[in-house]
């Protein structure tokens, strides 16, 4: 990699791979219980949590990448604990840049394993009650089983988002190289300085493919969603 | 077997209240669609949580159990089979979750003539061989009763055909209590060994089918059309014209090739509207079946009909006349009169009650 690309790009690259990775791998069981309860249960504050998980979708990026730095800053209020107790922060650090995009990914997530759980019918989980399998059992042979390609999916497309993310990082962790800097603040760096655009394009082009790769990929696996709850 | 359904509930329409005892066999729940008989089931099955339930199979309190802990089978209307697996892993997914050896796979199968499609998907099923593979997947799970919603209702007649001589089976040769929801009067006459009618979500009626079906009060109520009653037979002889001959109660009847070994029983069923009386035994006629029976209820209707309850001696039979006829013949309880028996529906199988060998 590093034949062809600028040290900073192969850097830049590498890190967003284990920052979007990070940040899918570690959202995708709670985006799958969010997504369970969001299309199964009745609850209140059933609408305020719907609102909540697509607020990253809707705010101005670098109003989120404040909030996260208000709540997980150093001086922040989950932030001053973290680092009180476990010496542990997000600011200014690869992990924080994972927090980020995750948190900006997580609706995309959501949204698309909900629609696959939605398309599950109810009653087949009732009847795999009748067959003696509790309500564990019922997701585990059930619910996944039909939900998995939908689940693939949307990790596939949320870790598409969180490889492009901008705004709430730069706001939260900065821009800081072999640090925090991710494929999209690389190329904004890059571009800032005059013999950068060869390695900004490279870049570019890099987005571009992974981007057109992953929304293939979360296409093809959700038309498999389909297919195997018709169950042919 | 002994099963006690006691249940109050208040759903936004209407209110369901059952206080029921059912013995073994197979119980018809009969009734109009809305009328409740899916949600009595459902309350068994632990899918309804009533807002009061006392259900107890042979001293089990199932109300208090969760669904998957009830061993309670149900095969739904719309089989429900599980699209991501194969034919043989619906068929086994009961014993896999209870971490349970599948036993009596082999005679399951067999018994629902399944063996072909283990490897099939159920999307490429047809509607009668999913419901084959609903009930066996509902049998191996090891039930100690199973629960029939309408199993038959999305099938055409001849798929219907198809299915119900392996529900005889499981009520005859397997001798599991089944409770089965219908609303289709052939239906229960030829599997119920207990009728429990349900109207607007009570129990209008509820008793043993035979007296049930050839009671003119409770007939009614399943619909004039389809009044009608049952009787035992027991093949007599396979007669050189091609006629078999069954012996009941009240004489011989002759029906054009039964199949079945002779000395089986078997349940024939009687239209009221398929009986015509004579005071006399009739002469120059050409129907085969005349029985000798007597009157031993007139029911009056609304409309120009009258059910006649006739006593065969121990057995009964419905008549559905005119009142014109009725007063023309000047019947009255007590009298010996003729039925002349214009059609008769055998089902092709044993009336329930054989106790089951546990040998599965």
């Amino acid at each position: 990699m590093t034949d062809w690309l600028p040290p900073e790009a192969a850097t830049a690259l590498a890190l967003s791979l284990r920052v979007s990775l990070v940040a899918v791998l570690v959202s995708l069981p709670l985006g799958v219980l969010v997504a369970y309860a969001l299309a199964r249960w009745r609850f209140p504050g059933h609408g305020l949590l719907n609102g909540l998980v697509h607020l990253p979708l809707i705010l101005p990026p670098v109003v989120t990448g404040y909030l996260l730095l208000l709540a997980f800053g150093r001086q922040g209020w989950v932030g001053a604990a973290l680092w009180d107790w476990f010496g542990f922060t997000f600011a200014f650090r690869w992990t924080g840049a994972a927090l980020a995009a995750g948190v900006m990914a997580f609706p995309l997530l959501v949204r698309a394993i909900r629609l696959a759980i939605e398309a599950v019918d109810p009653k087949l989980e009732e009847a795999a009650a009748t067959l003696g399998a509790s309500r564990g059992v019922v997701f585990a042979t059930v619910t996944l089983p039909l939900i998995l390609p939908g689940v693939i999916a949307g990790a596939v497309l949320a870790f598409a988002k969180a490889m492009g993310e901008f705004g709430a990082t730069i706001t939260f962790v900065a821009n800081i190289p072999g640090e925090t800097q991710t494929l999209p603040t690389a190329i904004y760096s890059f571009l800032q300085v005059p013999d950068g655009d060869s390695a900004a394009m490279q870049l570019v082009l890099i987005s571009v493919a992974v981007a057109m790769l992953a929304l293939a990929l979360s296409e093809w696996l959700s038309r498999r969603v389909a297919r195997r709850i018709a169950g042919r | 077997m002994t099963l006690e359904i006691r249940l109050s509930h208040a759903f936004p329409d209407f209110r369901l209240e059952v206080d029921l005892a059912l013995p073994g066999g197979l119980t018809c729940l009969f009734g109009r669609s809305g009328s409740g008989k899916t949600s009595i089931v459902n309350a068994v099955a632990g899918l309804l949580r009533p807002d009061q339930a006392r259900i107890v199979l042979d001293g089990v309190a199932l109300h208090d159990l969760p669904p998957y802990r009830r061993e309670v089978g149900y095969v739904f209307q719309d089989a429900r089979l599980f699209p991501h697996l194969t034919v043989a892993q619906n068929l086994t997914y009961g014993p896999r979750v209870r971490r349970q050896q599948p036993r009596g796979l082999d005679r399951i199968v067999a018994l629902l003539g399944i063996g072909g499609l283990l490897d099939r998907r159920p999307g490429t099923l047809s509607g009668g061989e999913r419901q084959r593979v609903a009930i066996g997947r509902a049998l191996l799970s090891r039930p100690r009763l199973l629960l029939m919603d309408e199993p038959l209702a999305a099938l055409d007649e001849a798929r219907k055909a198809e299915i119900l001589p392996y529900v005889e089976a499981l009520r005859d040769e397997i001798g599991l209590p089944i409770l089965y929801v219908s609303h289709s009067v052939p239906e229960v006459a030829r599997l119920a060994t207990t009728i429990v009618l349900v109207e607007a979500g009570r129990i209008a009626a509820a008793g043993p089918a035979a007296a049930i079906l050839s009671d003119p009060g409770t007939a009614t109520l399943l619909g004039l059309r389809d009044a009608g009653a049952v009787l035992t037979a027991r093949i007599a002889a396979h007669e050189g014209d091609g006629l078999t001959r069954l012996q009941t109660v009240a004489g011989p009847l002759w029906l054009p090739q039964v199949a079945g070994a002779v000395g089986r029983t078997l349940r024939v069923r009687i239209a009221a509207q398929d009986v015509i009386l004579s005071r006399t035994r009739p002469e120059g006629l050409s129907a085969l079946n005349i029985l000798p029976a007597t009157i031993a209820a007139l029911h009056d209707g609304q409309g120009p009909g009258v059910l006649v309850r006739l006593d065969l001696g121990g057995e009964f039979l419905l008549a559905r006349i005119t009142r014109r006829s009725a007063q023309a013949l000047e019947l009255l309880p007590g009298q010996a009169v003729h039925a002349v028996l214009k059609s008769v529906a055998v089902a092709q199988a044993d009336v329930g009650g054989r106790t089951a060998d546990d040998s599965a």
